[in-house]
């Protein structure tokens, strides 16, 4: 690990104004990442601010909104009885990631900020594109079982990991951020980044700029929701896919869907199209898949990955189905 | 007052208290005066050789001592016999080739662990790339054999091609790294030019003073090693490996002590791994299940530099009665690091291809595949044309039969379901070799009462101490409250290393013999100093609760034993004996035996696997305790789990490195994996291999059952999955 100062901020201000000052200064929330990617030598801070003293860990439910700052923790979050209640989709998805060892420690604004789980991004001994820019994919053509089917790029097929962001993607989330220039809102489709030609770059935050919270507008989807996550073991591993699906009903037919996947691209892939062709459809089997036909349209597998071409569909369906099956 | 035996007994683990409650010391626990840390700095080639080195930044860092490599060391003594050939132990620092990538090529030494670390980055490697192999399949017309793996041949070769049912069906297993928790390393300290002390991870601290006196020079008596816990090992900790013999001369280069823990990415590349395998089996049987003949071959990766075999196609000779088996084992060189035996070695391997086959065959039979196995039982060992010295097989069968409810397997797969799961039974069979080595142990017995036994083995988690004092105890009647067993240490008498399930049956012999000796020696001081014990002989007299009971003419007497050594002025009895097999081996073919049942649930449309039931049943012998036994079986049991599902060490065969060199990446099984298990033994005695009838337990608790699951997994699905691990992938 490289040398490194550290400081601790106690106003979001003084933060933003010192990771803004240095040329190669970060936030550091739980660190259960940073810390990581600073011991393989992936990043090299030359500066770490601590943000944990900012006053950003409430969760508060208003009449049109949850507010949930970004200092607050995983398992925290989870365990709200305000979240349970009104976004269980999210709880679950929270569950789902990493242990409860790392949920104590990470917080909802690092969980959006980690980084791909790569493993050509983890060696510093390999070419990729994201860690050293122009320096080349190694995963086009070496180990992808774990990479994008959609939305990747000659530059980078890489995914983002969380669980918690593709809830939120699907439930129409809002990112607060503050910085250098002001507050902004910033649409949670529209934080992370697709890799194009700039893979570097997982998201649109700026330089400097602070997340404070997210907000998610109240919604009905309480009851007919499932988060479902396949992995290579039974838990404490990232997804080969992993599906939020909620679901409005009234008896049997569809009001209005929410669908989102992780573990499929660059980005927590919000599968639009299908939401649309399951609207005014009954809850069934035969339509579910119609759906995940939809939302595999332009999907493309690389060496080691077809099987998400399956396991996709297959995941979207059995996620709708459990969500109407409680 | 007869005493209860403790042999059979879950006795707590006399070290459980100290390794809870982190009063257990490892190697890397231990601090000294101007102790100084070493990080090793790897190749990022597979195959060539090192330019040059640039050290100068690392060299001005703070806190650095010295950056050693070869080009400013000389190799150590013992490497320096001129031999041409590659086909040795890989030479620290002794030249510029590399073999694989990962490979040590320099150590960093700082005074403290972060300098170094940082330091070693700032090291700049110049090399000159070969071409390289890493991919054991593409390579696989590189196969060769060795003197120690013949081609074995009885009966007619491939008589299976002939039989009225036949299969023929290839298998594969990729490289499994040990991982245990406790990562590996060193303390080296030398005190003069020829004194050196070691602190490591090892599974034989005899094994390491060897080692190093061959590779240093220098005479056993100058060289101490401590390990007396031991973090895990699993194999990877059976043989000196190259970052200890840098740190060594490197402590030596510096003048002062010298502590190296390597890395979680480092324990891929440089202490073994389970050497991926493809196998090939033909099998053939008559229509009512009669084995007519097994061909078995199997290829095997190993490095470019060293030869590793391991016993990969043997049960195949053995297992079942069949008249015509031959077998095929060659070994592949890639540029990966030497593997070496990782639990239920080369055995687990060939099983998972054996036992799956067998399966595969009773579909083909229409034959429960249990009953397959039991028609084919073995009564005596077809290979050495030798009875078994105990085989109860057919009672494990049925008692794990009943346990995992065979009943309710479905002779057909795809049949049973609940809910979303598909559901299904297998079963498999798992042996391994009984062995018993050579060892010493000592006795020192005190006159307040205590006992302590040494012995120079080592404990690597399944509980050696506590099984010994439960030896001892029963051996001399002193309780086990009075008895200490100490290991760990070189300077003990000798015993072989941790490894090959042979620690009770080796060590455990030597600790009953060396507390028949004290009871001799015991017995003879009463009858010499004692007036009322003078009558006293082995036939009238017994050993109970700490007391000499002689049955004499007035009827029973007793004296403690610590009067007995007060009352001859004897303030310490020290005996030492060595204990080892004697024909009976040449009579006798030696086998423990496991049978696996796994039930299983796979989910029909993510293929998901998830074990429900376990239930492993050991044919070990006596049974010392009880408790740490089944925990023994358990973690077995858990090794097996990530066998069959999740572990697979993958290379990107264009840089020979590995792309899943982490604890999040390499999958083993959590407890979410891990399902109800039903550890059940048979429990009798073995009345040949040794004083206690106890045979070995810890590979047969993973032999076997990787194959279990996926014939569990093909009698819920009718998916055959022939490639390790099963994950979603292969399922849906
Ligand atoms: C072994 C392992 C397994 C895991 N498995 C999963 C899994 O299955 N699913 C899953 O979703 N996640 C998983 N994780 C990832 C885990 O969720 C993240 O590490 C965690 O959420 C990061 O949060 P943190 O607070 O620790 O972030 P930190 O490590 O402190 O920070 C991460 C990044 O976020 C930036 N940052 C932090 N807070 C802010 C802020 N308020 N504004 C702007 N930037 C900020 C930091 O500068 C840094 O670049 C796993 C992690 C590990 C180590």
């Amino acid at each position: 690990m490289n040398p490194f100062s550290f400081v601790r901020a106690n106003s979001p201000k003084a933060a933003i104004d010192a990771v803004s000052k240095g040329d190669n200064s970060r936030f550091i929330a739980g660190g259960t990442n940073l810390l990581d990617l600073m011991k393989n030598g992936v990043m090299q801070p030359e500066k770490l601010v601590d943000i944990n003293n900012l006053p950003l860990k409430d969760i508060q439910l208003s009449k049109d909104k949850l507010h949930i700052g970004a200092l607050a923790l995983n398992s925290t979050v989870a365990a709200d009885n305000q979240v349970k209640a009104q976004f269980p989709l999210l709880s679950q998805a929270l569950l789902a990631g990493a242990s409860q060892q790392l949920r104590n420690m990470a917080t909802v604004g690092g969980n959006m900020m980690q980084r791909t789980r790569c493993s050509y991004f983890y060696d510093t001994a390999m070419p990729c594109n994201k860690r050293q820019p122009g320096s080349g994919c190694g995963a086009i053509g070496g180990v992808n079982r774990m990479h994008a089917i959609f939305g990747a790029s000659d530059k980078c097929i890489a995914v983002h990991p969380s669980d918690m962001c593709v809830a939120l993607v699907a439930l129409d989330a809002t990112v607060l951020v503050t910085g250098p220039k002001g507050e902004r809102k910033i649409p949670f489709a529209d934080f992370h980044r697709l890799p194009g030609d700039t893979p570097e770059k997982d998201n649109n935050l700026g330089k400097g700029e602070l997340i404070t919270a997210v907000e998610i507008p109240n919604n009905p989807y309480t009851k007919n929701i499932y988060y479902l996550k396949v992995r290579d073991r039974a838990s404490y591993a990232f997804a080969l896919v992993s599906v939020a699906a909620a679901l409005e009903l009234d008896g049997n037919v569809i009001k209005s869907a929410r669908l989102a996947m992780g573990g499929v691209a660059h980005k927590p892939w919000r599968l639009a199209a299908a939401e649309q062709s399951l609207i005014g459809k009954t809850a069934t089997e035969e339509n579910f898949r119609v759906a995940a036909t939809v939302a595999m349209e332009n999907a493309k597998a690389y060496e080691h990955n077809s099987f998400k071409l399956q396991l996709a569909p297959n995941s979207i369906v059995t996620a709708l189905l459990k969500a109407t099956s409680v | 007052m007869r005493q209860d035996k403790n042999v059979g007994k879950p006795l707590d683990r006399v070290d459980g208290r100290l390794k809870v409650t982190g009063g257990a010391k490892y190697f890397a626990d231990n601090h000294m005066e101007d102790l100084q840390h070493a990080c090793l700095v790897c190749s990022t080639i597979a195959s060539g050789r090192i330019k040059s080195i640039d050290t100068k930044a690392a060299l001005h860092a703070p806190g650095v001592l010295d950056v050693v490599s070869h080009l400013n060391t000389a190799p150590a003594p013992g490497y320096k016999q001129p031999d041409g050939k590659a086909r040795r132990q890989l030479r620290i620092f002794a030249d510029d080739r590399i073999y694989a990538n990962g490979q040590p090529v320099a150590i960093v030494v700082a005074n403290t662990m972060e300098r170094a670390v940082y330091a070693a980055s700032l090291v700049k490697i110049q090399y000159e790339q070969e071409v390289h192999h890493t991919d054991m399949r593409a390579n696989d017309k590189a196969a060769y054999q060795t003197d120690r793996m013949k081609d074995y041949v009885r009966g007619t070769t491939d008589a299976w091609k002939t039989a009225p049912v036949q299969l023929e069906a290839s298998y594969s297993t990729p490289i499994e790294v040990h991982n245990p928790m406790e990562l590996a390393g060193i303390i080296a300290k030398w005190d003069g030019p020829d004194n050196l002390t070691i602190w490591s991870k090892t599974q034989g601290v005899k094994n390491s003073q060897v080692a190093l006196r061959e590779i240093f020079q220098i005479p056993d008596q100058n060289i101490v090693v401590h390990s007396p816990f031991v973090g895990g090992g699993f194999g990877m900790a059976l043989r000196i490996w190259p970052h200890e013999i840098a740190t060594i001369i490197a402590a030596k280069k510096v003048g002062k002590p010298v502590k190296l823990v390597i890395s979680r990415d480092q324990m891929f590349t440089m202490v073994g791994h389970r050497p991926a395998a493809d196998q090939k089996i033909g099998i053939g049987a008559t229509q009512d299940g009669q084995l007519v003949g097994i061909t078995h071959e199997a290829i095997a990766s190993t490095s470019t530099y060293e030869d590793f075999t391991e016993a990969i196609t043997s049960m195949s000779r053995f297992m079942y009665a069949c008249p015509n088996v031959n077998t095929r084992y060659k070994i592949v060189p890639i540029n990966v690091c030497t593997p070496i035996w990782m639990r239920g070695p080369g055995e687990a391997t060939g099983a998972f291809a054996l036992e799956s086959a067998i399966d595969e065959l009773s579909y083909k039979l229409g034959m429960d595949p249990l009953a397959l196995r039991v028609k084919n039982y073995a009564a005596t060992d077809p290979e050495k044309n030798l009875p078994f010295s105990s085989n109860y097989l057919r009672e494990a069968y049925e008692m794990g039969a009943a346990k995992i409810g065979w009943n309710n397997r479905p002779a057909n797969p795809r049949a049973l379901k609940e809910g979303d799961w598909f559901v299904g039974y297998g079963v498999s069979t798992g042996v391994f070799g009984a062995h018993r080595g050579k060892a010493s142990a000592g006795a020192i017995f005190k006159s307040d009462g205590s006992l302590v036994v040494q012995s120079a083995t080592t404990d690597i988690g399944p509980g050696t101490a506590t099984a010994m004092v439960q030896i001892a105890a029963d051996a001399t009647g002193i309780s086990p409250n009075h008895i200490q067993f100490q290991l760990g240490e070189s300077t003990f008498p000798d015993a072989p290393e941790q490894g090959g399930s042979a620690t009770v049956s080796t060590v455990g012999s030597a600790v009953h013999d060396v507390c028949q000796e004290l009871k001799t020696k015991l017995l003879e001081l009463a009858t010499t100093h004692i007036p009322d014990f003078k009558n006293s002989t082995p036939e009238n007299s017994t050993f109970e609760n700490g007391y000499l009971v002689t049955a004499g003419d007035a009827g029973k007497m007793e004296i403690s034993l610590s009067d007995i050594l007060q009352k001859s002025n004897t303030p310490v009895l020290q005996v030492t004996t060595t204990s080892k097999a004697g024909d009976e081996r040449k009579k006798y073919s030696m086998y423990s035996f496991s049978v696996h049942f796994a039930k299983v649930h796979v989910h029909a449309s993510t293929g998901i696997v998830r074990i429900k039931h376990v239930v492993s049943v050991a044919d070990s012998g006596t049974i010392v305790n009880s408790k740490t036994a089944a925990s023994q079986m358990i973690g077995g049991v858990v090794g097996g789990i990530g066998m069959a599902l999740t572990e697979e060490a993958v290379l990107d065969h264009r840089y020979g490195r590995y792309a899943n060199n982490n604890f999040g990446d390499y999958h083993v099984p959590v407890h979410a994996d891990t399902p109800p298990t039903d550890i059940l033994f048979i429990n009798k005695k073995d009345p040949v291999i040794n004083p206690m009838g106890s045979k070995g337990m810890g590979e047969i608790a993973l032999i076997g059952f990787a194959a279990a699951v996926s014939n569990a997994v093909y009698n819920a699905t009718g998916k055959r999955v022939r490639d390790l691990p099963i994950t979603p992938d292969k399922l849906i």
